[in-house]
């Protein structure tokens, strides 16, 4: 895009400053609506295997209940407790918000479409993820109240636990792939299983490493059933029970955002993706191009990851925290060390690494 | 035009946040100022073509270290007057190291300005000698070059590790709380209940 | 633990079974109903809001007795008496606090002319305490549009009492 804007006469850093922005907004206004509708389908998948209904009065099917909601909490007060340490207070939410919407510049869309297209591009998104957990402490320490204290407390130590074992299992999948660039990784996956099949899923030695990054991934956004931080029944509303209005809606967003983050991160890291599950030429390009046909794979496999993390939601009970840091350091650390070593050992013994098993 | 811009943010906010890290009154601020000082110091890093190094340090650092000090900032009972009573006894000393770090700051400058040592290009230009990206030449050095350092460097940080959880760890039995989890999901129903028909007036004998 | 537990522990078979059964209740038919547009049968001797019914031929029924009034346990009735221009002793005023009524429907036992009765109405949420004060034109009214659906459940619950 940036030549584009460079053959109407504007100088190199002026085409990518706007280059760079309209490909910020491109990214970033439709996953704002990603949010709205995947927080609506969170209720009504979750609903529907309560046998309930979910929300279904706000437009057709209850489509626009995301909007109702994000309308009234605009509309509501920002209420700061007189004793919260104010800046801090108001920056929490932001960060969470913001950080939330960085880490999707390194996520590849297809072959071309990736905002930055950069060589540590997982690591980018270790590095982003690791900042996620500020909003949190942020918040819990700056509304000087006891439970989002702890809630700030929890999720500091959960998320680093898990951040760990995370790293390792990013180290098995950056081994196979022989690079940290997303779209190398995705690149990598084409044709992995007998030259047909595309994603280290299908692998017997990564299908247990993505298992653990499910769970971890569930960990890591502190959804069902690890969401300790804001345990209803032992925190009230965690650290975020001193917010209302716009401030809470931005943790609310910043959540979900992290949450299709982490769908993307399970299809692209272990499922292809936007390559097409098998390794056949009219799965490339049956949808108008070959870009909107990569895009639709991608989202085929965001939509699912993201259904999978609703069901868990709706059938797993809420861990209890020592279950949770044993989970973490005593099951999931040990395990993906130990795939490491095999994993590594493997591709040596084999001279396999960055190719293909057949 | 944008690196000027970006190196010039980057930079001045690393060297405000840093000077607002030791002059921020309270020790949860300095923390939160610290992390900022290093997210832009990382965006520094990012802006001489070390991603690599940029991506540690946030990940390391901002995402490890710091959240460890603000872990144990947060809960600390910090009562002010006391903290600023020491600012005039220990001045001369905090005086000191700052000279001490100066001088060897121009020394290390002069010394990289001459050239006398080859660590890198003067103009700052060593960087991207090989076509190499960032992760395969750090690669090649550490696993190659000085692969024995690293290992020693890995063997030490372990013994460290080993040292510190044995001198904390204790070993604390017959606690309440302390359970087994294999072992109770292990339990099965006819290990732990036996059904019995007991006589009437008999009563049972377990 | 023998190598059957080892093998399901290590394949979170537990895990598997639980989202099984939640997939399989996921496409089973809904158990609540669509309320707003979709109700639940109500039996004829539902308790709702009052109302104050009338003869066929548009007479109030109540002739100010203060049954009701003395009944009702949360003394939310109140009721002034005097006789009317034709001589016949009626009510000047019907007052109900629904707001401290407790639905109990003494108050339609005691009545001898089955005028003060419960309608099945349940719908009557008000946005202000005021709107729940209701008086001797607001039950009429009630009466007048409930009516049917009342006589309909008074027939159909009179061969019990």
């Amino acid at each position: 895009m940036t030549a584009t804007f460079q053959s109407w006469g504007l100088t190199y850093d002026w085409a990518w400053f706007i280059a760079t922005i309209i490909g910020i907004l491109v990214i970033a206004l439709p996953l704002m609506l990603a949010v709205a509708m995947i927080i609506y389908a969170d209720r009504k998948i979750w609903a529907a295997m309560a046998l309930r209904r979910g929300p279904n009065v706000v437009g057709p099917f209850g489509l626009l209940q995301s909007f109702a909601d994000g309308l009234k909490v605009f509309l509501q007060e920002t209420i700061i407790p007189s004793a919260a340490n104010k800046g801090i207070f108001l920056i929490a939410p932001i960060i969470t918000f913001t950080v939330a919407l960085m880490a999707w510049a390194v996520i590849p869309f297809g072959p071309a479409a990736v905002l930055a297209n950069i060589n540590v591009g997982l690591l980018y998104i270790l590095a982003i993820s690791s900042l996620g957990v500020y909003g949190v402490v942020m918040s819990g320490w700056a509304s000087n109240s006891k439970y989002p204290f702890f809630s700030a407390m929890r999720a500091a130590a959960q998320m680093i636990s898990y951040e760990v074992s995370i790293g390792f299992i990013l180290i098995c999948v950056v081994l196979w792939a022989g690079t940290f660039n997303m779209n190398g990784i995705v690149l990598a996956q084409k044709g992995h299983i007998f030259g047909i099949i595309n994603g280290f899923v299908f692998n017997p030695l990564l299908f247990p490493l993505w298992v653990m990054f499910l769970i971890s991934s569930l960990a890591e956004t502190a959804r069902a059933p690890f969401d300790l931080t804001e345990a209803e029944s032992e925190l009230v509303a965690g650290y975020q029970t001193e917010y209302s209005s716009m401030s809470f809606a931005l943790f609310w967003l910043g959540e979900y955002a992290n949450v299709i983050l982490m769908c993307t991160l399970n299809a692209v890291l272990f499922f292809g993706g936007w390559l097409p599950p098998l390794d056949i030429p009219i799965l490339y390009d049956f949808l108008f191009t070959a870009g909107i046909t990569a895009f639709f794979w991608l989202f085929v496999k965001i939509a699912f990851f993201f259904f999978v993390f609703s069901w868990v939601k709706a059938t797993v009970p809420r861990y209890r925290y020592d279950q949770l840091m044993r989970l973490g350091w005593k099951v999931f650390l040990p395990l993906s060390l130990f795939f490491v070593v095999l994993i590594s050992g493997y591709l040596m013994a084999t001279g396999h690494f960055g190719g293909q098993i057949a | 035009m944008i690196q000027t811009i970006a190196f010039y943010l980057f930079a001045v906010i690393v060297v405000a946040s840093a000077v607002m890290v030791i002059s921020a009154r309270n020790p949860v601020h300095s923390v939160l100022w610290l992390i900022l000082a290093f997210f832009n110091a990382a965006g520094l890093m990012v802006l001489v073509g070390a991603e690599f190094i940029a991506m540690l340090l946030v990940i390391v650092y901002v995402g490890a270290v710091a959240v460890l000090f603000l872990f144990v900032v947060m809960m600390l009972d910090i009562d002010f007057a006391e903290l600023r009573s020491g600012f005039v006894k220990n001045f001369p000393f905090g005086m000191l190291i700052a000279l001490v770090l100066a001088v060897e700051l121009i020394f290390g400058i002069g010394a990289w300005q001459i050239g006398g040592i080859q660590l890198g290009l003067a103009q700052g230009a060593g960087h991207m000698a090989d076509a190499h990206s960032n992760i395969a030449s750090l690669g090649a050095v550490l696993y190659g070059q000085y692969l024995f350092l690293f290992e020693a460097a890995g063997l030490i940080l372990l013994v460290a590790m080993v040292g510190a959880i044995v001198l904390t760890h204790r070993e604390r039995r017959a606690v309440r709380g302390q359970q087994n989890i294999s072992k109770q999901v292990a339990r099965r129903p006819d290990e732990a209940t036996v059904m019995k028909s007991p006589e009437s007036g008999k009563g049972i004998e377990l | 633990m023998t190598v059957a537990q080892l093998v399901k522990s290590f394949t979170l078979w537990e895990f598997l079974k639980a989202h099984a059964l939640t997939l399989k209740y996921f496409f089973k038919p809904k158990a609540t109903i669509n309320y707003p547009f979709e109700k639940n049968p109500l039996s004829p001797r539902f308790r709702g809001e009052h109302a104050l019914r009338r003869y066929p031929n548009g007479e109030e029924r109540c002739i100010a007795c203060k049954l009701c009034e003395a009944i009702c346990p949360a003394q939310a009735i109140t009721i002034e008496a005097e006789p009317r221009e034709d001589g016949s002793r009626r009510t000047t005023r019907y007052d109900i606090d629904m707001t401290k009524c407790i639905y109990c429907g003494f108050c339609q036992e005691a009545c001898p002319v089955d005028a003060i009765v419960e309608g099945p109405n349940f719908e009557y949420a008000t946005e202000t305490h005021e709107e729940l004060l209701y008086d001797k034109a607001k039950l009429l009214a009630n009466g007048d549009k409930w009516e049917r659906a009342i006589a309909a459940n008074l027939e159909a619950d009179a061969p019990y009492r």
